[in-house]
This record gives structure tokens, C-alpha cells and sequence, in this order.
């Protein structure tokens, strides 16, 4: 970690806690003490702490404070597209977002499928990056899809599950071995699902404004045959299977279906595709260009009605960062991706406005439950654990710009949204890494 | 009405009531190329650069023409796929030409969308004169004209269109610009080759030739083409004749003074037998002509409209 | 403004166009080769009065065109693009004796413009330009040949010419 000036010891006081793992909603006072979290007390039930306790008093009230935020999958682009992202931009802007913890998906180059990149990343992320960064390592060597990569050494070198993201695995016998195998490792798999043979040269989702635009489709289908398949090797083998960014009412279904006979089968929604539609796409901005694509607005009622009913499990950005040389193209040729870590939370938020998520709901999606499909000790306001706290300031009105990102790439479809509610403060291990918007250089 | 508009990126965008100008504007341009001096000096001293990542020698030349009958400088990039792939970007080739300070620029590319970036970009007027399988204006425009001046009139006509949907640029600004127009437009083809939701478009979906074209006042085909689809779309040509090309038998089923358009070029004997394509139903010349005077009505709408105080 | 002040009426400018009748068939000696264009819109109704009237002089009907000057224009791109309508010049103009007729002169711009016109359409004899109203503030060497009332008037007034024709009861007005 960087060296952060911040206090060793302080206190949060008057804030109101919402800590969905210890099912605390009340307003409560922290502790922070030796980068844990030392006690946490109702408001008002211990006296301030006097200033030559060298305890630091911070004024949380009217704020809503939460255990630190995290992020299951982004995309960092360290090593290989060090000019897109790197793991300190990307962490900035994690920070930024109120995130303490994030994972990155190993398509970089190299592709993490092996010990040496996974170590790579974490030393990097140990030495410039400003929250907690855990690598996701490849199901199989190159993200090919071909063979399976070294997952147990993988696991060893601090990998926390194994995906080929951006690649589906097309394979269904590797896709089967790599769940019995992930198992050995206690590594849940997560499949990006699409069926290449449906999606074909699809550009955006297949529909009305594909039909209007004449960008060639990729049908809803693509994903939800994958998912299904999926869900039935998770069946077969056993294994804890964790489906990356769905976007369509038909995954959703299969989901559901799967949950409720008991399946290890959980689910994430990124902010884009419970915020946006294909309508977005209609003019050809290429910062709508996302994989998988926005979809339908049946899609997206049914994705929030997968988060509603918890069917959807968490939520995540897929924050992908692509430069300006990969965007300022024709739609065809642009990248696929969408930055996310520094609007989430607001987009997230909005879920509540809109009577989707209770706040609580919306929290543990962010919290405890990405922290137990990955078997992180985080995600928690427990005694004891590591202090890694967000604060949220919910009344706060602002303006997205991205010329303001963190983020070194400016890839967003939500560029001059007015948003409301927003991290004014991200704590990672005891550091106050940022404070009302500006990071603790 | 008050042109306001500054480019012409698709029909989709077009209301009524500027399609009726551009329409009425292009009739009275057609005197023009009656005269023994065939140009006015409306945009002397204006610059149309043609730049065309995708050969067309016909739309291109009519573009040509309709600027030089207007008097306007016109400069011609044809740019190829090699230069493309040399990393000079769509971007980077219109800056440069930007930089000439030209009033207009029409614009053919493969990509759907890449006039849409261009207009981001360049300060010009920019002419979509075809992307990708997206939309070809200046074509839908020309079409109308001439349906226009064979039947009288646009409202409560039938246009029935065959053929290729899913990929045909041509098909959607015309299902666009008629459909705004009061025509009813209906397609058919193989459902593998009509694009999901399009009946959102306002138009009738038919599979089978015969339904379509019952009644129909203009029949347009749409060139079929083999190579793209990998005998995934529809299994053969010889099948796919069977089923969908226009013979003597199946036009009985339209109107008798039917008027049957193709955006060219033909294959003959494959959505049009021989004896249809050569009868006299046929207003492909007509076409032309009229393809220079709504370009010089859209050249001269833009021209004007771009300094609006 | 609003101020409306009546130059002619329906009986003035009847006299005034068998004026000019007269001075077109005096001046040109005839009308054997003489040809009517008026600039549209105005220009055109009265230049198909003088067809008529002439015919009542000379017992001969003089052919008639039609011009639009839209596109020979110099203030292209300066406003907003005015519609364009049909030119008709069924007839070819090499040496003729063309007699322009417009409503109102003013700068001159409209005549040259409506000259560069007839120039795309043959080479004629000479031009001669006939209006109803010259207002004053000409701007180009044009002056016309057959004039039916001078008018002095400010840049802020307007003159307009209302005609039957055009839906209006016959009259000029200063505006």
C-alpha cells in the first residue's frame, strides 16, 4: 500500500450503520484501531474521545456507513494494457467509488493463468494500489478454451476464483472438468455466457434496434443457452458455479429455476444493464457497446426483478476500461466495454429510489454477499475484522464527468447523468483512502 | 418549412414535411438537366468531397454530377482498405479532408453508423450516401421521386418489397421514407433474410412472395446475394428462385399498372426472370435521372441551410 | 410600422401596364421578335397581362416564360434556402428581344441574377427590363427600361405588390 497520511486510530461517530452480514441497521459508532475494527457501539452510549487520547473524532451523521464496498469483476488491464488501465488507476477509482476490494478478471497480457501473473498482480496492487485487489485467475491456458490452465497453482498464488471472462467456454466437456477440478481448489467458476455460434458477428442484442440500425444481432438466446448448459454441468459436478453479468429475462428464469432446486448456482447484474437499454445504442455511440450487449427493456425488468427477489445475488461492474483509440471508431470496430467503479454506487442507489432493493438489499450485494461466494473475510462491520468501511452520503446530487474519472479511460454511456447519493469516504485496512471525493494522496 | 436540417444521415430521421421538400425541391432541379447548359451557379465556390471507403461508381457519380451541375467544387477520396489497415482511422482520413474546409461531405462505408461518427467529428455537412447495412438515403429519396411521378401521388399506395431484408440498407430508408409518407409498405422474403421487429416499423411481414405482392401498386426487388451467407440463410439460389423471384405468373397478383423497381444491378433469371426484368413495367432509367436531381436538392438544401443566422 | 399607405390601385395599375404595352410595341418597333419573361412570382402574373394586352394591340399572342432566380442568387448559404420552384422557357432565347418583367425594383440584384439566368437559355438580341414600381436604392449599374411609377422610399419599408392572381385585390402598398 501506499504510504497515506490517516490516522492510525479514529472514530466514526453519529453516522447510521447499515451492516447487512450482522443484520445492523441503527446508528452506531465504529472504532477503527490498528487497521481493525475495534468496537462498534450505539451512538451516543460512549463519550467522544478526548483529543489527547490520539483518537481522531469524524463526524458521520446524517451518513450512512456501510462495510466496504466490493467489486467481483473488474477489469484492471495490468499487465499488457498498462495505457487503458492499471492496477493504481483502476484501484483509484475503485477508491473513488467507495470500493475497499476489488477482483480482476485475467484477460490481460499475459493472461493470468499462471502463478507468476497472479503474483505479478499482487505485487503491484501491494505497492502502488490504493484498495484491496484480488485476482481471478483463467479456467483454461490463454483463455482459449482449450485446456485447463494451472488452477491449484493458481489458487496458491492468492487467486480467488477462476474465469475466462470476455471468452465463453465453448466446450462443455472442459467446461466440466474445469467445475470438477475448481472444486478440489475451493475456487467457484465464473462462465461469461454466450453461445459464439448464436451471437455469430452480433454487434448489439437482437431486436427492434438492431433491426433499425442494421447492426447485425446477437440474440437474447445466446446467453440463456449458455447459462442453462452451465447450470446443468454445475448439477452434475457439484460445484459452485457464479454467473457473470446477466443481461437477459431468460438467464434470469434458468436461474431461478436452478435456485430453488438447491443448484450452487449464484448471479451478478452490472449497473449498465439494469440502467440502460438498447435504445442507448440506437445513434451508435460506441460507449454502449458492451458485451453482452444492453439488452431489451423485458431484459431489464426482468434483471431487476432477479435482483428484487435475490435471484441476482450481486451486484458488479464489469467495469472495463477501453482508450480512446478502441472507441472513437466505427461501431463495428470498436471494443466491447463500459467503465463502472465510479458511478456503481449511484446507479445502485437508484435501485432503491426506484422501490427495486431495499438500501440494506442493495448494500449486501455490494458487501457480504460477493464476500461469501468468494470465501473473502470481508464485506463485514464485525469486531475484529478488517476495518474496510465506506461512507455513504445518500442526499448528495451530482453530475457525472468523466473528464473527472479516476479511471484512466473515459469509456462511459452515463456521461452527463445526474445522479444522487455517493461514497464520501472509502477506509481500506484502517486507511482513509478517500475523503469527501478526493483521494488521501 | 424552414430547412434547418444539417445532415443526412438516414430517413429515419427525416419528417414528413422535409422528405415533401427535399421531393419538391428535386422536381424542379429535374428542368435543369433538360437545358442545353446543364448547370447553375447555385454553390459556386461551395467543396462536396465524395469520400467513398466502399467502391460505387454509380452512386458516386451521381453525387458528381449533381455537384458539378450546381457549380460546386467537387473532390473525390477513394479510400482503401489498405490505407485503413496502414492505422489511419475513419477519424484521423476526415480530419484531413476537414482541414480543406469543405461545406460538404458524402460519405459511403461498410460500416453501419460511420457517417453518424463522422458528423461527431468534422465540422462539414455530412451526406450518408450508404453504410453498411443501415440506411442509404439519397437512394430511398430517388425511389420516391420516381414512384412520385409515375403514380401522381405517395399516400395509400402499396410498395411491396422482396428479397434480402435483413441486409439491405436500401430496404430500410425506403421502409422509412414511404411508411412516413403514407404508403403501406409490406416485405417478404425467407424469415431467415427479415430482420426481427420489423413489423415495429410499421410494416406487414409476409414469407411467401405471392402474399406480398397482392394488389401492390410498386413491387421493389432487392438483389440477392449468395456469398455472404454460407448456405446458412437459404440453401440454394435455384431454391431460393423457386420461391421468390418475380415471373409473369406472380405479377398478375399486383395491379395491373404496376411499377417495379430494383436498386440495380440485377440478377437476372434470379429475383427477376428475363421476361419481367425486360417488359414494361421497368423505370430503372428514370431512376437515374431522378437519382441526380434529389442529390442536387439535397446538396443545395445543405448548402444553404448551413449558415443560418 | 404597420403603417399601410396605398401607392395604386386595381385602376392605376391597369393604366399603367397599357402604358407599357404601348412603349414595349413602340420601342421595339413590333413584337415580331419579341418574348415575355417574368421573374417569379410577381413578375409572372404581370408579364401574362402584358402578354394579353399586347395580344389586344397587335393582334399577335408573344411567347411567355417563366423564370425562377433562386438558384442564380447571391446570398446562397446567408438565409435560410428559399424554396425553389419551376423555371419554364419553352422556347429558345438566341436573338430574341426579351423583355424581363418584375414587380418592383430595388437593388438590381434580382435582375442580375434573373439575367444569369437567360444567358443558360440562348443568346438574346438584347434584354430590356420592365417593372411596376422602382423604389430607389439600386446597388448594381441596372436601371429599368420601362418603368410604371417611381416610388422614393426608406430600407425599412417595403413595397408590395398584391394581385389578384395571387388571391389579393389589386393594389400597391408601401408597408
Amino acid at each position: 500500500m501506499l504510504i497515506r497520511k490517516a490516522a492510525l486510530k479514529f472514530r466514526l461517530y453519529g453516522g447510521k450503520v447499515i451492516d447487512p452480514h450482522n443484520q445492523l441497521e441503527g446508528n452506531f459508532d465504529i472504532l477503527v484501531e490498528n487497521g481493525k475494527i475495534a468496537r462498534v457501539t450505539p451512538t451516543g452510549s460512549t463519550p467522544k474521545a478526548p483529543p489527547e487520547s490520539g483518537v481522531e473524532n469524524i463526524d458521520v451523521s446524517g451518513k450512512i456507513v456501510v462495510p466496504g464496498l466490493i467489486d467481483m469483476h473488474v477489469h484492471l488491464r495490468e499487465p499488457g494494457f498498462e495505457y487503458k488501465e492499471t492496477i493504481q488507476t483502476g484501484s483509484r477509482a475503485a477508491a473513488a467509488g467507495g470500493f475497499s476490494s476489488i477482483c480482476c478478471m485475467p484477460n490481460t497480457n499475459p493472461v493470468n493463468d499462471s502463478s507468476s501473473v497472479t503474483e505479478y498482480i499482487l505485487n503491484k496492487a501491494e505497492t502502488g494500489g490504493w484498495v484491496n485487489v484480488f485476482p481471478i485467475g483463467a479456467i483454461s491456458k490463454g483463455l482459449r478454451g482449450e485446456s485447463l490452465a494451472e488452477i491449484g497453482e493458481l489458487k496458491e498464488a492468492g487467486v480467488v476464483a477462476i474465469s475466462d471472462d470476455g471468452n465463453p467456454v465453448m466446450n462443455s466437456n472442459l467446461m466440466r472438468r474445469a467445475l470438477e477440478y475448481a472444486k478440489v481448489f475451493d475456487l467457484p467458476v465464473i462462465p461469461h455466457c454466450e453461445d459464439k455460434d448464436l451471437s455469430g458477428e452480433g454487434l448489439i442484442n437482437e431486436g427492434f434496434i438492431s433491426t433499425i440500425t442494421g447492426l447485425p444481432g446477437i440474440p437474447a438466446a445466446a446467453e440463456a443457452v449458455m447459462v442453462a448448459r452451465d447450470i446443468a454441468l454445475a448439477e452434475l459436478t457439484g460445484w459452485r458455479l457464479h454467473i457473470a453479468h446477466v443481461s437477459t429475462a431468460g438467464a434470469v428464469r434458468f436461474i431461478r429455476e436452478a435456485k430453488a432446486r438447491g443448484v450452487a448456482v449464484t448471479a451478478e447484474a452490472t449497473p449498465h444493464h439494469f440502467s440502460l437499454t438498447e435504445e442507448a445504442v440506437k445513434d451508435y455511440d460506441t460507449n454502449t457497446k458492451v458485451n453482452p450487449p444492453l439488452r431489451s427493456g423485458k431484459d431489464l425488468d426482468a434483471v431487476k426483478e432477479g435482483l428484487n427477489d435475490g435471484t441476482i445475488d450481486v451486484i458488479a461492474s464489469d467495469h472495463a476500461p477501453q482508450s480512446s483509440v478502441e472507441k472513437e471508431l466505427e461501431f463495428e470496430s470498436a471494443e466491447n466495454g463500459i467503465i463502472g467503479l465510479e458511478t456503481e454506487l449511484s446507479l445502485s442507489l437508484k435501485l432503491v429510489a426506484d422501490g427495486i432493493l431495499s438500501l440494506s438489499d442493495v448494500i449486501a450485494k455490494l458487501t457480504i454477499n460477493p464476500a461469501r461466494i468468494l470465501r473473502l473475510p470481508k464485506g463485514t462491520l464485525s469486531e475484529g475484522a478488517d476495518a474496510d468501511i465506506s461512507v455513504i452520503d445518500l442526499e448528495q446530487s451530482w453530475l457525472v464527468d468523466p473528464s473527472k474519472f479516476n479511471s484512466k479511460s473515459r469509456n462511459t454511456p452515463f456521461n452527463h447523468w445526474e445522479l444522487k447519493g455517493r461514497a464520501v469516504m472509502t477506509i481500506v485496512g484502517g486507511k482513509i483512502v478517500m475523503r469527501d471525493g478526493v483521494i488521501q494522496e | 418549412m424552414i430547412w434547418q436540417r444539417k445532415h443526412i444521415l438516414g430517413m429515419r430521421d427525416l419528417e414528413a414535411e422535409e422528405i415533401n421538400l427535399i421531393l419538391e425541391t428535386a422536381e424542379s432541379f429535374k428542368e435543369i438537366s433538360t437545358r442545353t447548359i446543364k448547370k447553375v451557379p447555385t454553390m459556386r465556390g461551395k467543396t462536396v468531397v465524395n469520400l467513398f471507403f466502399e467502391p460505387s461508381t454509380r452512386t458516386r457519380t451521381s453525387f458528381e454530377i449533381a455537384a458539378k451541375r450546381l457549380s460546386a467544387d467537387t473532390i473525390n477520396f477513394t479510400v482503401s482498405a489498405s490505407s485503413v489497415s496502414k492505422g489511419e482511422t475513419l477519424i484521423d482520413t476526415a480530419r484531413n479532408i476537414e482541414a480543406m474546409n469543405p461545406d460538404i461531405i458524402v460519405t459511403r462505408h461498410s460500416a453501419g453508423g460511420a457517417p453518424y461518427l463522422l458528423s461527431k467529428y468534422v465540422n462539414s455537412s455530412i451526406i450518408n450516401a450508404g453504410d453498411g447495412a443501415h440506411e442509404h438515403p439519397s437512394q430511398a429519396l430517388l425511389d420516391m421521386l420516381t414512384v412520385k411521378e409515375q403514380k401522381g401521388k405517395l399516400k395509400g399506395l402499396k410498395l411491396a418489397i422482396i428479397g434480402d431484408i435483413s441486409h439491405s440498407r436500401v430496404a430500410r430508408s425506403n421502409i422509412f421514407g414511404f411508411t412516413k409518407m403514407g404508403v403501406e409498405v409490406r416485405v417478404a422474403g425467407p424469415a431467415t433474410l427479415i430482420p426481427v421487429d420489423i413489423e415495429k416499423m410499421g410494416v406487414g411481414v409476409f414469407y411467401r412472395i405471392e402474399q406480398a405482392i397482392e394488389e401492390a401498386d410498386i413491387i421493389m426487388m432487392l438483389r440477392i446475394q449468395m456469398e455472404r451467407q454460407k448456405g446458412q440463410l437459404f440453401p440454394t439460389l435455384r431454391e431460393y428462385s423457386r420461391f421468390y423471384s418475380l415471373d409473369l405468373k406472380r405479377l398478375k397478383l399486383a395491379k395491373e399498372d404496376v411499377t417495379i423497381m430494383h436498386p440495380g444491378p440485377i440478377n437476372r433469371g434470379i429475383e427477376i426472370s428475363p421476361e419481367v426484368a425486360d417488359g414494361p413495367y421497368s423505370v430503372i432509367l428514370n431512376q437515374v435521372t431522378n437519382g441526380v436531381a434529389v442529390r442536387m436538392a439535397l446538396l443545395y438544401l445543405l448548402a444553404g441551410g448551413g449558415d443560418l443566422d | 410600422m404597420g403603417n399601410k399607405k396605398k401607392i395604386l390601385d386595381r385602376l392605376g395599375i391597369g393604366r399603367i401596364l397599357t402604358r407599357i404595352s404601348h412603349e414595349i410595341v413602340e420601342r421595339n418597333k413590333g413584337v415580331e421578335k419579341v418574348v415575355l419573361v417574368g421573374i417569379r412570382t410577381g413578375g409572372m402574373y404581370l408579364a401574362q397581362r402584358l402578354q394579353k394586352m399586347i395580344k389586344d394591340i397587335e393582334g399577335t399572342e408573344i411567347p411567355l416564360g417563366v423564370v425562377d432566380i433562386t438558384l442564380y442568387r447571391d446570398d446562397l448559404s446567408r438565409k435560410a434556402v428559399p424554396r425553389l420552384r419551376e423555371t419554364t422557357m419553352p422556347f429558345s432565347l438566341d436573338d430574341k428581344r426579351v423583355i424581363l418583367v418584375d414587380d418592383v425594383f430595388y437593388t438590381g440584384r434580382s435582375t442580375r441574377a434573373a439575367m444569369d439566368a437567360l444567358m443558360d437559355f440562348g443568346r438574346p438580341e438584347c434584354i430590356q427590363l420592365a417593372v411596376l414600381v422602382d423604389r430607389g436604392h439600386q446597388e448594381l449599374p441596372i436601371r429599368p427600361d420601362y418603368v410604371g411609377m417611381n416610388v422614393s422610399t426608406s430600407y425599412q419599408e417595403s413595397v408590395e405588390v398584391m394581385l389578384e392572381e395571387k388571391g389579393d385585390e389589386d393594389q400597391v402598398v408601401v408597408i
